[in-house]
């Protein structure tokens, strides 16, 4: 690999998609972006603990229970993928 | 417009909490993070909570660990927070601070996804940290320590897994081999990718262990089981000799154990009897308690039920898991088990408990057990039990929690000096309305009668030694009563002193002797029994006397002053006289200072409206040293000695300054400083007490003086963690009173007030509230006030059974238990009952909770409390699963029934999987029984939930989903009059001012509407450009809006003023604009003029002033339980002064956390025009030099910032 490489846009990407989960690609779809939009919202509910709290007081359940039922969804937070289009 | 924020209430809820020794030595000690607020409790020898520590970290703390080195005697804390940081504090007992011992970054600040902080796992030897995020991250610390023994972190070391969710981390116990952290773990990289759904049916979670090579300096998988796919906790099982090792896995309806190389031993946890079968039982808080021989693990429930875990093990193999049910109390959110027997349990919602072992559950009860595990078809079997009393527990103490505060409103309702605060607390059966008054609680210890209207009291010990008071010395208008101190109070008639007469003073002179002044002269009584009389020349009487335990001075009536010392032999000598112009109004001298001979100064207030300072010492006695003149007659005098701040040992390294204080005539205390060694004043403050002349005196509160005012109500002045505060007693008037101190009440306050002596403790120090809870049936919503009399408030709960039905349960229960073994609690409990309010009631909701239903089903009631008496005069049950959301009083044109009242209730709503209704109503109900009781008139079916309700020009303006619609009174409905459909999601504020409408909606702020009655339109005028979640609206002026969002921040929107005169000119009002829109919204908009965020979510803002005469502030109330304030400055200065003071404090003093402070409050939009005058206030717990520092930058003295501080704050409460 070439020194210029290691700045070129492309390389510097795949960087940061490598280090923060969720930095977007050109070919990201609807669905990819609104999953990491849901887990990247439940994980600030749960780090937020009045939120949390604000939660649990409009569902009348313990933050505990919201606390769990928010890590439960963040694994299909929106639902099955939809079908892949072969290419 | 710029505003000072200040925090009035510090929030009371309890995010986590950990126990441990972090002073050192003996004591247990407890550190709880409020959000924001890291705190140190300490529980006293009477099993009280005592605050020690209390401070504001300007960041979210989510988790937090303890650990200990090997061979300390002292524990650490580590703070996960939303920093980005790992810190490790230490508690610095001499200064009473946390020192912050290191400091890590690793990540982006915020509660993000994969930057860890979310969760935190020690190694039980306390030589590694784990701290994880809720994704893929997570950063193993290894801790040591260098040759000095100080506490060294490594750099980390990362134990990250991408596409990965972690539901719990904990440290394995395994000895002093190396290091092991176990995490529930769930990868969701298949299921994303499959769109058939079996990768996310077949997604398994799995629990990990991180092996840390202490060697290697290297953290490995060591090995990864599946896991039960409900897992969401980990508890550490004791290891290394102690026990097994291992993890236990609470997950849904089960508790696990597991170990590397050893078989999962499974038990059911048992359910309550009474659970709906749809529902699940999840442990949501564990704590454990280990000694020697022992160890065994508390469980808490989401429904309050505590099980005792115990492991059966032969060495390393476990062979049974036993869940015994223990006892029920409210839900927490972490519970402590202290050594010393007692068990904090931080609720969620609601009061805080301490509460002490009684005894362990080894008495048999309710039992699951890994042996007796049975699995049929439809899996494994549960136990059942049945909550019962408290059996193993028994609470001694209560911390008060306003968490969550639901609605607030500020009136003066009981028409006292200061409005009180109405909140609404709480959820479900642990629900309240707390009345909040500004001051101090006190606990009355007595109240006697005596025989005429006392006008003095004194304390007065024997003996300078002396733990406690002697006698209390009463003086009536012809008369003096002497009452010994003992195991009994009574009278005496053998202590010397003179009860013919009144008296003026008596005090404890010398060493031993003691002194009576009364009006024709001073009798000094030795303690041999002698009696040396001094008489007043002529017929002149005594009118003052100031006195400190060598010095005397005594006014004559004319205005002679004599000033007479203790000489080395005990005699009271004449030393000095003076002249003075006219009568003396009052007099004090300072109390002798440690090590020296006498108090160099002496104040005499005078009635042409001057104070006097004079010299006592013998080169210039009696010289005037000072003169100030004051705004009305000084009534009484008194030296207080104030050291507000803190650092060095009791603040030793900050020099004490000296203050007079003045209660002068007109009810203003007047504080100035005095210089120690010239006796000149300067700095003077003044504030408004009542409408009496403060009385001032000193009492001793914490080990310190303190001075207590009395005007037309008490006032305290004390120092509390480095603040001079000054804070109203929520007590009657009083005439005179004096310090206490005696076996069974070491710091009191003995007080005269009518014909009754009393006695009385103040308690809870540092609190700004004092507050009387009456408790209330189901989560409170929302309240209105009923021509400031009554208060109507509705009340709704999801997924729980009505009252009959309660009822019913409960009969049902109590029927077939009777005879079994519950019967025999019931026994046990009327014996002991009386004492403790909770057995007399075996099922109390409030400690158990209500039954869960299915969460299709509500319940709901509307209740008119009249709160002077604190009764609920009409309580209305909804039926059918409606649910109250909306409430307000309103006045139709047409004037019938003069004030009726409007509910917005929703029918069978359910929030999943989606939100839906059956249908919502507006119900109108008449006040009958002169407005305490209520009568339906009629209801009014609409299509969503109202969830706003307004009054409007004798109309009657609801908020149905995003349908804002003017309702009109018919005989049996509403009539719909006008109507607008065109607010983008739903309206769930709306309040009114002249002809406009000011509409908040869920997800996109403020609207500006206008109704135009001769076309009977509604419009949108002016819209927000910022989506903003509101929870919280107020009205502050014609163009401005306050509002709060649900990510915890405050904002003021303004119409500009061009625009806002362009529509009141405009013949159409804008309409035309309106009517051609712009890009989906109105056509103006309105402008951000005040932002910042709280870091809470606000549930609630009013305008309203706390003092009387004091302007208005913005004050707010969040779901953590805190109540803040934002005041308007009023000048440019102090708007530069607190802006600069802010900025220099930023600088030198960054929160303790890691966060950075204007990062904090900016963190979702830019904070703007706004102060934080909680980090203006952390300024005199600064170093000495550093105050020094920032207060040569500013141009002026610590001292002055000091005084600016009081003075802002003061404005506000």
């Amino acid at each position: 690999m070439q020194a210029s490489d290691r700045f070129n846009i492309n390389s510097q990407l795949e960087h940061l998609q490598a280090k923060y989960v969720g930095t977007g690609h050109a070919d990201l779809n609807r669905f990819e972006w609104a999953v990491n939009i849901q887990r990247d919202s439940f994980a600030s509910y749960i780090g937020h603990y009045p939120v949390l709290a604000y939660f649990a007081i409009a569902e009348n359940e313990s933050i505990g229970r919201e606390r769990y039922n928010f890590m439960q969804k963040m694994l299909l937070p929106c639902g099955l993928p939809p079908e892949r289009e072969d290419d | 417009m710029y505003l000072y924020s200040l925090t009035l209430q510090k929030a009371t809820g309890i995010v986590c909490a950990i126990n441990g020794n972090f002073s050192g030595g003996k004591s247990q000690e407890i550190v709880v993070a409020r959000g924001k607020i890291l705190d140190l409790l300490r529980p006293d020898d009477s099993g009280k909570i005592q605050t020690v520590l209390s401070v504001e970290i300007f960041g979210a703390v989510r988790s937090l660990a303890q650990f200990r080195l090997t061979g300390a005697q002292k524990d650490y804390i580590v703070v996960g927070s939303d920093s980005g940081r790992i810190v490790i504090l230490e508690f610095n007992k001499e200064k009473n601070v946390f020192d912050k011992v290191h400091q890590e970054t690793f990540g982006k600040s915020g509660c993000r996804r994969i930057v860890p902080g979310q969760y935190l796992a020690i190694d039980p030897k306390g030589r590694a940290v784990m701290i994880g995020a809720c994704e893929k991250q997570k950063l193993v610390y290894v801790l040591n320590r260098d040759t000095a023994a100080r506490l060294t972190i490594s750099s980390p070391l990362e134990a990250h897994k991408s596409h990965t969710i972690t539901y719990s981390i904990c440290g394995v116990d395994c000895g002093f081999d190396n290091p092991i952290f176990a995490a529930i773990e769930l990868d969701y990289s298949e299921a994303d990718q499959d769109s058939t759904g079996q990768a996310a049916s077949e997604a398994q979670k799995n629990l990990t262990f991180y092996e840390l090579d202490l060697g290697l300096n290297h953290v490995s998988r060591k090995w990864s089981e599946p896991v039960d796919n409900g897992a969401n906790m980990l508890v550490t099982v004791p290891g290394g000799g102690d026990g097994p090792s291992g993890v236990l896995v609470c997950a849904e309806n089960f508790v696990i154990y597991k170990n590397q190389g050893h078989q999962d031993v499974r038990a059911v946890i048992p359910r309550r009897a009474d659970l709906p079968a749809e529902r699940g039982v999840l442990i949501v808080s564990a704590a454990t308690h280990k000694q020697k021989s022992m160890f065994f693990f508390l469980l808490q429930t989401e429904y309050g039920d505590i099980f005792k875990a115990t492991l059966e093990h032969d060495g390393e193999h476990v062979h049974e898991l036993k869940i015994k049910y223990f006892d029920t109390i409210p839900v927490t959110s972490s519970m402590c088990v202290l050594k010393s027997g007692f068990l904090f349990a931080a609720s969620e919602f609601g009061n805080h408990a301490l509460y002490q072992f009684q005894a362990i559950g080894e008495e048999a009860d309710v039992e699951a057990s890994s042996a007796t595990l049975m699995e049929t078809e439809e899996g494994f079997q549960p136990v059942f039990f049945q909550p019962r009393g408290l059996k193993n527990l028994v609470r001694i103490d209560q911390v008060e929690s306003l968490m969550s505060i639901m609605d607030m409103k500020v009136e003066n309702l009981f028409e006292e000096e200061t409005p009180q605060i109405f909140t609404l607390c709480g959820r479900g059966p642990r629900s309240s309305l707390r009345i909040l008054r500004p001051g101090l609680a006190i606990s009355e210890m007595a109240v006697s009668q005596l025989p005429g209207v006392p006008s003095a009291v004194w304390t007065v010990k024997k003996n300078v030694i002396d733990e406690f008071d002697a006698y209390i010395v009463v003086s009536f208008a012809n008369a003096t009563l002497v009452l010994s101190i003992g195991e009994t109070v009574e009278e005496v008639s053998d202590s010397g002193f003179l009860d013919t007469t009144p008296s003026l003073a008596v005090s404890l002179i010398g060493d031993d002797s003691l002194m009576q002044v009364h009006p024709s002269g001073i009798r000094h009584i030795r303690e041999d029994g002698r009696i040396n009389e001094w008489r007043t020349p002529g017929k002149r009487t005594i009118v003052k006397v100031g006195s400190n335990r060598l010095q005397v001075v005594i006014a004559l009536s004319g205005g002679e002053l004599i000033y007479f010392e203790v000489d080395m032999t005990g005699q009271l000598m004449e030393v000095e006289k003076l002249e003075m112009s006219g009568d003396v109004a009052c007099l004090d001298i300072a109390p002798v200072p440690e090590g020296r001979q006498r108090s160099r100064f002496l104040a005499v207030g005078s009635y042409d409206n001057t104070v006097r300072i004079l010299s006592l010492d013998p080169d210039d006695c009696m010289q005037i040293l000072s003169v100030q003149s004051v705004s009305a007659a000084p009534e009484s005098l008194l030296f207080l000695e104030v050291q507000a701040s803190i650092g060095g040992e009791d603040g030793a390294d900050h020099p004490a300054s000296l203050f007079l204080n003045a209660g002068l005539s007109n009810g203003v205390l007047f504080r100035t400083v005095v210089d120690m060694v010239t006796g000149q004043l300067s700095d003077s403050r003044s504030r408004f007490l009542g409408l009496r002349a403060p009385k001032l005196f000193s009492i001793v509160i914490r080990g310190r003086r303190a001075m207590l005012c009395l005007s037309s109500r008490p006032w305290l002045g004390y120092i509390h963690q480095g603040h001079f505060l000054l804070t109203p007693l929520s007590y009657e008037a009083l005439e005179f009173a004096a310090s206490f101190s005696s076996d069974q009440c070491a710091e009191g306050v003995v007080a005269v007030a009518g014909d009754a002596l009393r006695v009385f403790t103040i308690e809870r120090l540092g609190e700004t509230f004092n507050e009387t809870a009456i408790p209330l049936r189901y989560t409170p919503r929302k309240f209105v006030f009923h021509k400031r009399k009554s208060l109507v408030i509705i009340e709704s709960d999801q997924g729980a059974f009505t009252a009959e039905e309660r009822e019913a349960g409960k009969k049902e229960f109590f029927e077939t238990a009777g005879m079994g073994e519950n019967g025999n609690n019931n026994g046990e409990q009327m014996e002991n009952g009386g004492d403790d309010e909770d057995k007399n009631d075996p099922l109390s909701d409030e400690q158990y909770g209500y039954p869960k239903a299915e969460s299709d089903k509500w319940v709901s009631c509307i209740r008119v409390l009249d709160p002077k008496t604190s009764s609920t005069t009409c309580l209305l049950e909804l039926q059918d699963n409606e649910a109250a959301y909306s409430v307000c009083t309103v006045n139709f044109r047409e004037k019938e029934y003069g004030t009726l009242l409007a509910v917005g209730t929703a029918k069978g709503l359910q929030f999943w999987p989606k939100r839906s209704v059956a249908s919502g109503f507006i119900h109108i109900y008449r006040f009958v029984d002169d407005g305490r009781a209520l009568e339906l008139l009629h209801k009014t079916q609409v299509e969503g939930v109202p969830l706003a309700l307004c009054q409007f020009q004798g109309r009657l303006l609801a908020g149905i989903g995003p349908v804002l619609r003017l309702y009109d009174l018919g005989k049996k409905r509403l009539l719909r009059k006008c109507e607008n459909k065109l607010f983008p999601n739903t309206i769930v504020s709306i309040q009114t001012y002249r002809d406009r409408i000011y509409v908040g909606d869920i997800q996109e702020s403020f609207h500006y509407c206008k109704y135009r009655r001769d076309e009977n339109q509604l419009y949108v005028f002016a819209d927000d450009s910022v989506p903003r979640w509101v929870t919280a609206s107020h009205h502050i002026d014609f163009d401005t809006m306050a509002g709060a969002d649900k990510f915890g921040n405050v904002y003021f929107v303004r119409l500009p003023q061009d625009v806002s005169d362009e529509i009141e000119e405009d013949p159409t009002g804008g309409k035309i604009k309106w009517e051609q829109g712009k890009l989906n919204g109105a056509p103006n908009k309105v402008e951000e003029i005040v932002q910042f965020h709280v870091g809470d979510v606000v549930t609630c803002l009013q305008k309203a002033s706390l003092i009387p005469g004091g302007g208005d502030s913005v004050i707010y109330g969040t779901v953590m339980g805190s109540l803040g304030a934002l005041l308007p400055f009023t000048s440019r200065d102090d708007v530069d002064f607190f802006s600069h003071l802010e900025m220099h404090l930023r600088q030198e003093y960054p929160p303790l956390c890691g966060r950075d402070h204007m990062a904090y409050r900016s963190a979702y939009f830019p904070v703007k025009d706004v102060i934080d005058g909680d980090l203006c206030e952390q300024f005199p717990t600064l170093p000495m030099d550093l105050q020094r520092k920032i207060a040569d930058e500013l141009d002026r003295t610590p001292a002055e910032i000091l005084k600016k501080l009081e003075e802002v704050r003061n404005k506000i409460i």
